[in-house]
C-alpha cells in the first residue's frame, strides 16, 4: 500500500508543471490512502518527495482539512461562523451530541460520524449549511439533518 | 462547453487574440475595472507593472479562495459558468504574456472542483487552452490547484506561499507578487469575479463597460446577501447602488417579524453599519466615506433580535483561529480581543474593559504584514462605535 502511494505521489509530481506544488496535492492524495495523515503518512510524503519531516508537519498541521488522528466514517462539517450562528447553527451542534454522540472535533462512539467545526463554507445564503463528506447540505434543521444524516451508514 | 458557446462564448477570446497583447491589456486598463476580491486595486494597473517586468514566465494566479465570511458570489461562477472564468483567464493571460496559470480553489468547495476539472479538460479538448491556442501561436497551460482549509490562503501572498509548499504566510510588501510572485517570478493574481468581466470588456468594449455603473467604480458586482432578509442569495448589480436598494428593493426586505438592526457591508471583514446608515452607495470609492468598505460585498443583514456582543465575539474568534501567527500584534492581540469579548458576552465584563478593547486594536492597526489583524481590529471598532450601550450593559 505504502509503496503504491509514493508511486502516485511521484506521478503527481510529473503531472505539476511546479514540482513545489505538489506538496498539497500530495498529502491529500495520502490522506485519501491511510485516512488520516499520521506519523507514517507524512514520514512517506517526507520520504518521496525528498522534503524535511518537520517542513511536511509544519504544512500538514496548518490547514483545517488535514487531520491527524482517525476519524469516523463519515465527517461532517458543520458551520457556525456568524450567519450560521444567527440562523441557529449553534442549536443544530448541541442536536448533534445529544442524537448522535459526536461533539466538535471528535468521533461518535460507534464511529459513524466525525464532527469539525468550519469556519464559513460559503452557504451563507441557504444557512445553516453543512459538508458531510464532500455532499454540501444547505437550509438545515433538526429534522432534516435527520433526513440527510440517515444516509450515511 | 456547448451552452457556453451557444450564448456567444469564447467569442471575446476569439477578438482578443486578434489584437495585440498590449491592446488587449490597454482595453481592460481603459475600462477601470478593479479588483473584485475585496481590495479593489485597478486591475489595469496591476497587468501594467506585471507587464513591464521583462522576467519569464509570468504566471497567472485565479484566487477562487472564497473564506470571507458572508461571501458566496464566487462560487456561482466556479460551478455554474466555469467557461467565463476560465476564458477571462485565458484573455488575461493573452494580454499578459503569461505561460502558465492556476486556480487555487478553496478545499471548502469540493463541487466546484469537479466541475472546474471538466471545464478545463473541455478547454484543452476545443484548443482553448495548450501549446498553440487557436493556432495562433499563443501558449498557456491552465492547472486547478485544491486548497485545505485556512482563510489566510485568501491572501495572496500567503496564497503564493500555499501553492510554494509551505506554511501559507503572508510576505511583507513591497516587493509586490506582480515583481516578485510565485517563485519569486512576475505573478498577477486576480479574483474570480475580476477574470469573469474581462470577456464582456473585449466583446463589448470598454465603453460599453463604462456605462454601467459609477465613473470611478464602474462595471456590475456580485452582491452575496445573507442573514434576516426575505430573499437572501447572489445578485448581480451596478456598482454603486445602495444598501438599501439591495436590501428592500432586491432582496424583499427583512424576514420575519423583526426590524432592521445593523448590516455588514462587504464581508466579516468591514464594519458594521447601523440600520440608519444604509442609503451608502456600494463601490469602493463612496464606501469608505460612509464608515466602511464595499470589500467583497458580503451583506450580511441583522434584525434586532441579533446580539451584536456576541456577534463580534463570534467574529474575533474567527480571525483569531485563521491568524496565521506570524505577526505578534496579530496573533496575541486578536486572542486577547477574543477573551476580553468572552467575558463581556457572558456578562462578566470587568470596568475599563471597552477602553482596553481600544487600545489592542489601536495597537493591532498598521503594525502587522498583511490585512487580518487590521480587518479584526476595526471589526471590533466598528461595533463599539455604532452599539456602545450593548457592550456597556455587559460590564458588571
Amino acid at each position: 500500500m505504502t509503496s503504491a502511494l509514493a508511486k502516485d505521489i511521484k506521478e503527481l509530481v510529473r503531472s505539476c508543471s511546479a514540482k513545489e506544488a505538489a506538496l498539497l496535492p500530495a498529502l491529500y492524495l495520502a490522506q485519501g490512502k491511510t485516512g488520516c495523515l499520521d506519523d507514517k503518512a507524512l514520514e512517506l510524503v517526507s520520504d518521496t518527495l525528498l522534503i524535511p519531516r518537520a517542513r511536511v508537519r509544519g504544512v500538514a498541521s496548518f490547514y483545517d482539512m488535514f487531520r491527524s488522528g482517525p476519524m469516523g466514517r463519515h465527517i461532517i462539517r458543520l458551520c457556525t461562523n456568524v450567519v450560521c450562528m444567527i440562523m441557529g447553527a449553534e442549536k443544530l451542534a448541541d442536536m448533534l451530541d445529544r442524537k448522535y454522540g459526536v461533539k466538535p472535533f471528535e468521533t461518535s462512539p460507534d464511529s459513524r460520524f466525525s464532527l469539525v467545526i468550519m469556519e464559513c463554507i460559503g452557504a451563507c445564503g441557504t444557512a445553516p449549511a453543512m459538508l458531510v463528506n464532500d455532499d454540501l447540505h444547505e437550509n438545515l434543521s433538526e429534522d432534516r439533518i435527520v433526513e440527510i444524516l440517515d444516509n450515511y451508514k | 462547453m456547448e451552452g457556453y458557446k451557444k450564448s456567444g462564448g469564447y467569442a471575446a477570446l476569439q477578438k482578443a487574440l486578434g489584437l495585440k497583447p498590449a491592446e488587449v491589456l490597454d482595453e481592460v486598463r481603459k475600462s477601470g475595472l478593479r479588483g473584485r476580491g475585496g481590495a479593489g486595486f485597478p486591475t489595469g494597473m496591476k497587468w501594467t507593472f506585471a507587464s513591464m517586468d521583462p522576467r519569464r514566465p509570468k504566471y497567472l494566479l485565479c484566487n477562487a479562495d472564497e473564506g470571507e465570511p458572508g461571501t458566496f458570489k464566487d462560487k456561482p461562477i466556479l460551478e455554474k459558468d466555469p467557461h467565463l472564468l476560465i476564458e477571462g483567464m485565458i484573455i488575461s493571460a493573452y494580454a499578459l504574456q503569461s505561460e502558465y496559470g492556476y486556480i487555487y480553489l478553496r478545499g471548502e468547495y469540493p463541487s466546484a472542483r469537479t466541475i472546474l476539472e471538466k471545464a478545463v479538460l473541455e478547454a484543452y479538448a476545443s484548443g482553448y487552452i495548450g501549446d498553440n491556442i487557436m493556432g495562433k501561436g499563443f501558449r498557456f497551460h491552465l492547472y486547478i490547484f485544491f486548497g485545505a482549509g485556512a482563510y489566510i490562503c485568501g491572501e495572496e501572498t500567503a496564497l503564493i506561499e500555499s501553492l510554494e509548499g509551505k506554511r501559507p504566510q503572508p510576505r511583507i510588501k513591497p516587493p509586490f507578487p506582480v515583481n516578485e510572485g510565485f517563485l519569486s517570478r512576475p505573478t498577477v493574481i486576480n479574483n474570480v469575479e475580476t477574470f469573469a468581466n474581462v470577456p464582456f470588456i473585449l466583446k463589448e468594449g470598454a465603453a460599453a463597460y463604462l456605462k454601467i455603473g459609477s465613473p470611478d467604480c464602474p462595471g456590475p458586482k456580485l452582491f452575496s446577501v445573507s442573514g434576516h432578509v426575505k430573499k437572501p442569495g447572489v445578485y448581480e448589480l451596478p456598482m454603486g447602488i445602495t444598501l438599501r436598494e439591495i436590501i428592500y428593493d432586491h432582496c424583499g426586505g427583512i424576514s420575519g417579524n423583526g426590524k432592521l438592526k445593523a448590516v455588514i457591508p462587504g464581508g466579516l471583514s468591514t464594519p458594521v453599519l447601523p440600520a440608519d446608515k444604509i442609503d451608502c452607495p456600494m463601490d469602493f470609492v463612496s464606501m469608505p466615506r460612509h464608515g466602511s468598505m464595499l470589500g467583497s460585498g458580503g451583506v450580511i443583514v441583522f434584525d434586532d433580535s441579533v446580539d451584536l456582543v456576541k456577534v463580534c465575539l463570534r467574529a474575533m474568534a474567527f480571525f483569531e483561529h485563521e491568524s496565521c501567527g506570524k505577526c505578534t500584534p496579530c496573533r496575541e492581540g486578536v486572542g486577547w480581543l477574543r477573551s476580553i469579548l468572552k467575558r463581556l458576552s457572558e456578562g462578566g465584563g470587568n470596568k475599563g474593559d471597552i477602553e482596553l478593547l481600544s487600545e489592542i486594536c489601536n495597537n493591532i492597526l498598521g503594525k502587522c504584514f498583511c490585512a487580518l489583524g487590521d480587518g479584526a481590529a476595526m471589526v471590533t471598532q466598528g461595533f463599539i462605535r455604532h452599539f456602545r450601550d450593548e457592550f456597556e450593559a455587559r460590564v458588571r
